[in-house]
């Protein structure tokens, strides 16, 4: 393997001590952060068995089946409950998983604001007062290209914003995500909080679109989202916003996390769409979990029929 | 006065006969590089990965191709800091796990995300399932699409192409890492061949950086580390030339 011996050192490689022993500083100084970084990669790495399922919370009553929920077979709750994007807990898939725990959700109030008559803090039972669970069986479909069936627990949105008896001036809603750093790790500076999104009215008032609460007929577990979550299922899954604690309705369409964070690819409307590709990564098919053979893509995630008039006229390649 | 080169460290702590490298270090170093294949193996199949475990796979050889460029890297500057000349006999080595682990990041992208996209891959799974061996024409059908799936994505896709062109980097130091390679281009040329795992390690990161969404931190952290272990390098160059040498053969010092 040696291929040739080093020379020994030359007169002519002499140099003074001062110079000769800054050059070493630089160089340990060097070694030592190399070592350091590259403990650091393999510690914060590690590898995903620490994913921890939710456990079982309280059984939702008088749940009621619905006609739009999917007849595909769910996934199981260890999948739904270890395998998401959840940033204020950290990056990985399973840190939700492992550090929602901490999260306080009662009591739980909801900031009303904007373009609305009933402006204010509504607590969540207000929300829940005289409305009718129901199990809504939905395909999610995550912009990175892999998808699940979901049982949710929840409510039409349309309810909630009635509620809150929004202005003419009304044409869009933003939500934003509750953010406490001591009570969620956010280790990384990876994306801006608290996360915000945002849908049209009538995006919003669709019956498909539903304020989700529940998981499997029980309480939603923290890392899904507790205690309310957004579930828009034609729309890829970083629309679903989680842990809602505000509610703005406004004029103009809001500047959503991921657009901020880039443009390029990600939009405001996100419909899940196959034959518009993610700039580095191809939508046309998509990995449901528990599946080796990846499935075809389906245009607004097989939702079509409910949702295609929304868009009527409008250039889903440029508004994606 | 000193050495103005490599910081000669004139006793290595490390005392090792030729001997115990070759039967007793050597062999322990290259089952511990194992290691990391075996552990998710065993992962896959008693369900130790997440939800998503064909994604785990693609992800952690990835990182594993990652560490492995880098510690081939560091060997050089590590051996000329601390004088255990005896490391260099471990760079074949991990540059050949680098390779390895490569090897299988691309082969699992080539099956669990390309081909099982593939319509083809919905036959082989009912000709295994029926408990018989695909036929010539599904073998034929598959490849065509396999490839053409394949070349669209090194096409299309900006990681893609760069993940690609740093598995090729490799390939050809994998195939002349043998001692008769060695020999028959000749130290010098072979070590400017070789010269090529610096582009390895900068493509590397610059590949798992174009792929994450927005948290660039671990991207970040190993270009970092490709970054310290090429700039000592190109500090050692400089100043190498600097002081009027005649020029020579760069030896091992790749």
């Amino acid at each position: 393997m040696l291929i040739k011996r080093a020379a020994d050192i030359r007169s002519s490689e002499i140099t003074d001590k001062k110079l000769y022993l800054n050059r070493r500083e630089f160089i340990s100084a060097a070694a030592a952060t190399t070592a350091a970084v590259a403990a650091g990669v393999v510690g914060s790495e590690g590898l995903v068995q620490a994913a921890t399922p939710a456990p079982h919370g309280r059984k939702l009553e008088n749940v009621k089946p619905s006609a739009f929920s999917t007849d595909e077979k769910p996934n199981k709750w260890e999948e739904i409950t270890t395998y998401n994007n959840y940033y204020e807990f950290g990056i990985d898939k399973d840190s939700p998983s492992m550090f929602a725990r901490n999260l306080k959700t009662e009591p739980w109030t909801v900031a009303i604001d904007g373009e609305c008559a009933k402006k204010g803090n509504m607590p969540l039972e207000d929300i829940l007062k005289g409305e009718t669970l129901e199990d809504r069986i939905y395909r999610h479909r995550c912009v990175e290209a892999w998808s699940m069936v979901i049982p949710w627990v929840g409510f039409p949105l349309a309810n909630l914003i009635k509620k809150c008896e929004p202005t003419s001036k009304a044409k869009y809603i933003e939500f934003t995500t509750f953010f406490d750093t001591k009570q969620m790790s956010a280790r990384t500076s990876a994306i801006r909080y608290p996360y915000v999104e945002g849908l049209r009215m009538d995006e919003a008032m669709h019956p498909l679109t539903i304020m989700a609460v529940g998981l499997y007929g029980e309480v939603i577990p923290n890392q899904d989202g507790a205690p309310m979550r957004l579930v828009v299922p034609w729309k890829y899954g970083f629309k679903h916003i989680k842990s809602i604690n505000k509610i703005k309705f406004v004029e103009k369409a809001p500047l959503n996390t991921w657009q901020d964070q880039a443009a390029n690819e990600y939009g405001f409307y996100a419909n899940v769409n196959p034959s518009v590709d993610h700039p580095r990564w191809s939508q046309a098919t998509e990995r449901r979990i528990g599946e080796f053979l990846r499935r075809k893509t389906l245009m607004f995630n097989g939702y079509g029929d409910q949702v295609a008039s929304l868009y009527t006229g409008m250039d889903l390649r440029r508004n994606y | 006065m000193r050495a103005f080169r490599p910081p000669k460290v004139e006793s290595s702590p490390l005392k090792l006969t030729d001997r115990a490298v070759r039967f007793g270090l050597k062999p322990i170093v290259f089952l511990a590089s194992l290691g990391p294949f075996f552990y998710l193996i065993w992962a896959a199949l008693t369900g130790n990965l997440s939800a998503n475990p064909l994604s785990d796979l693609t992800n952690e050889t990835g990182v594993w191709t990652l560490r492995f460029v880098c510690i081939t890297l560091a060997i050089t500057p590590v051996r000329k800091l601390t004088g255990w000349n005896a490391l260099v006999k471990f760079r074949r080595m991990a540059g050949l796990y680098a390779f390895f682990y490569g090897t299988l990041h691309l082969l699992t992208y080539a099956i669990v995300d390309r081909f099982a996209g593939l319509d083809q891959a919905v036959d082989w799974v009912e000709a295994i399932g029926a408990g018989h061996l695909p036929g010539m024409t599904l073998v034929a059908s598959t490849a065509r699409g396999l490839t053409k799936s394949i070349g669209e994505d090194i096409y299309k896709r900006p990681f893609i192409t760069i993940g690609f062109a740093a598995w090729l980097t490799m390939l050809p130091l994998a195939i002349t890492s043998t001692t008769g390679w060695i020999r028959r281009l000749g130290g010098k040329r072979w070590n400017l061949l070789h010269r090529l795992v610096y582009l390895t390690g900068i493509l590397g990161p610059l590949h798992y950086w174009w792929l994450v969404k927005a948290d660039v931190n671990r991207p970040l952290t190993y270009a970092a580390v490709v970054a310290i272990l090429l700039g000592t390098r190109v500090l050692w160059n400089r100043t190498r030339r600097s002081v009027a040498v005649p020029a020579r053969a760069p030896a091992t010092h790749a």
